[in-house]
């Protein structure tokens, strides 16, 4: 019944599809497999410092599995924590960035036609500038001498600095900050192109404004609502630079064990294993971005 | 009526707000490059001093001049790759091939990037183990990394223009006897210029902003600006520093306006003459 791919393509479109194809298979798909693999062989002193998976003994091939990196994680309350304070420092910016850009989106949808595209470009214009420097600049502000601890004690509000920089409300504002622009996005996209007419239609049958935004807005921006939250979830979730620069010892995320593990402690088998860990946690709101994607292009094609 | 007017005061109230805390860090971080003291909260008078210093930084220009190059090649990359992954997924028929392809190209958009980095650099050391190809980790493996993931972004861009163009012009050129790939370099590469060149744009500031792929696939000969910048914050805060956020925050804000500024015209062209 389904014939070979290159029976049915032309010549043309097997190049076309190809290139693509073999890239993304050699540098994306495959690297996965290797990082698997590698979680499951042994630390080595050596270079590169792990040990192989196979191994050649008695005329026989042996493939040793070493599933104590795994046991290793689910042992070690430090790798729990991590796990679980990344997965609650992405949950509450997630909720903080739709809770600000929700509105924002809709002020934006609900603008005239020749102003949206400039708005949008002004939303996204700060998240092209580079990320490392934003953050930077909250780092000046937050720190005991900088801007908001010197205009609180000039205003006499407070006596002696508050500690808000390398403490846990700084990251979610950095974080907050730093992917608002993601969130925005794909809210407006949905909102733009909701059918006035329902909303008229729904306030000339009587409905209260708020009543009109739970009962027939909100429902019909929901694929933008979950868009927007995986796009903000899931990188969140293996955040590592935010928490380095603008937090404590206190907060803890995979992101920042794993590149520790990684780079200081050369335990690559560790990492690994910490990475694939992720991954299965992230499983269910990749899937559930997948799905909203294609469904979104089949709808438009 | 008059609630619902209350609601959209309301969101519009919230965008102000917003767009306020987008740009006034911003603001500071340029306000502050032109600070004659060391300190970097302390305002010392007026002067230009740091981007001086920054003109004299050997490092910092030996790696701007790394990451442009990385950028340039990676984003001319990811245009060619995006753009063959866009049309696969907008002109194609259903097929395995088509499904994972896109599934493939979308993933990079929000997979975590030090799960990205770390596997990349683990294919390399794994490629240098086996092929003993690329000996060493530098500027070509970071262009690797970058093209692959700025792919994604070129691929999404292309293919919602892709979506919106009239496919009878491509037929007729057919039809008239083009070849595929006449049609696809005559006819279908200037209609959709204007996102090439937006994909283009987009890839090279990704590129240029990248520190955690970078980091993890790049080896001591190529360091670049990003990764410059993050060891030098990490030891405080330096108003040389604020001289080079400004100098990026100008060049981005500039080419970006710029994209909008062809973007505009040409979808002005593009409206039929009765709108």
């Amino acid at each position: 019944m389904k014939k070979p791919l290159k029976f049915r393509l032309p010549k043309g479109q097997c190049w076309t599809i190809g290139v693509p194809y073999f890239w993304l298979l050699l540098f994306f798909a495959l690297p996965f497999a290797i990082v698997l693999k590698i979680s499951f062989s042994t630390a080595a002193i050596s270079i590169p410092p792990y040990e192989s998976l196979f191994s050649f003994a008695d005329e026989s091939l042996q493939i040793l599995l070493n599933i104590g990196n795994y046991l290793l994680i689910f042992d070690d309350s430090l790798y729990i924590y991590a796990y679980l304070g990344s997965l609650k420092m992405a949950c509450i910016t997630t909720l903080g960035c739709l809770l600000i850009g929700y509105p924002m989106a809709y002020a934006i949808a609900r603008a005239p036609k020749q102003q949206q595209t400039l708005l949008i470009l002004l939303v996204m214009l700060p998240s092209w500038t580079s990320f490392l420097i934003r953050v930077y600049a909250w780092m000046g502000i937050l720190s005991n001498n900088g801007l908001i601890n010197n205009l609180l004690l000039w205003l006499g509000v407070i006596s002696e600095p508050i500690q808000m920089l390398n403490t846990n409300f700084a990251v979610y504002i950095g974080i907050i900050y730093s992917y608002l622009p993601f969130m925005i996005l794909p809210l407006y996209a949905t909102l733009s192109q909701l059918d006035g007419s329902l909303l008229e239609a729904a306030s000339d049958l009587g409905s209260r404004s708020m009543n009109t935004f739970w009962k027939v807005t909100l429902p019909l921006s929901k694929g933008g609502v979950i868009a927007g939250s995986m796009l903000v979830f899931i990188p969140v979730v293996g955040e590592f630079v935010i928490p380095e620069l603008l937090g404590g010892p206190d907060s803890l995320m995979i992101g920042k064990v794993l590149w520790q593990e990684f780079f200081n402690n050369r335990d690559w088998p560790v990492a690994s294993a910490l990475a694939i860990v992720m991954l299965g946690l992230l499983i269910i709101p990749i899937t559930l971005f997948h799905r909203y994607q294609s469904r979104s292009m089949e709808k438009d094609a | 009526m008059s609630s619902l007017k209350d609601k959209l005061s309301f969101s519009t109230i919230m965008l102000w707000a917003g767009m306020f805390f987008l740009y006034v860090p911003m603001f500071i971080l340029i306000f502050y490059s032109f600070n004659e003291s060391k300190l970097v909260t302390v305002w010392g008078g007026f002067s230009a001093k740091w981007y001086g210093e920054l003109f004299r930084d050997q490092q910092i220009l030996d790696a701007v001049w790394t990451s442009l190059r990385v950028a340039f090649f990676a984003s001319s990359m990811a245009v060619i790759l995006g753009t063959m992954a866009a049309f696969v997924m907008t002109r194609f028929s259903r097929s395995w091939g088509k499904t994972t392809l896109s599934s493939m190209i979308t993933a990079p958009l929000v997979m975590p990037e030090v799960i990205t980095g770390l596997s990349l650099l683990l294919l390399f050391v794994h490629m240098a183990d086996t092929f003993g190809w690329p000996a060493e980790r530098g500027m070509l493996t970071v262009w690797l990394a970058h093209s692959t993931f700025c792919a994604a972004y070129v691929a999404v861009v292309v293919s919602a223009r892709l979506r919106e163009l009239d496919q009878s012009i491509e037929e007729a050129a057919q039809d008239l006897g083009a070849t595929p790939l006449k049609t696809f370099f005559f006819i279908t590469v200037p209609m959709i210029s204007p996102s090439l060149m937006a994909g283009w744009l987009l890839s090279f500031s990704l590129s240029l902003d990248d520190l955690v792929i970078a980091s993890f696939t790049s080896g001591p000969g190529a360091t670049t600006l990003p990764m410059v910048v993050f060891s030098s914050v990490r030891m405080g805060v330096s108003p040389k520093i604020n001289a080079l956020a400004t100098l990026i925050i100008l060049t981005v804000s500039l080419i970006a306006f710029i994209s909008w500024y062809f973007a505009r015209r040409s979808d002005k062209k593009s409206l039929p003459p009765a709108m």
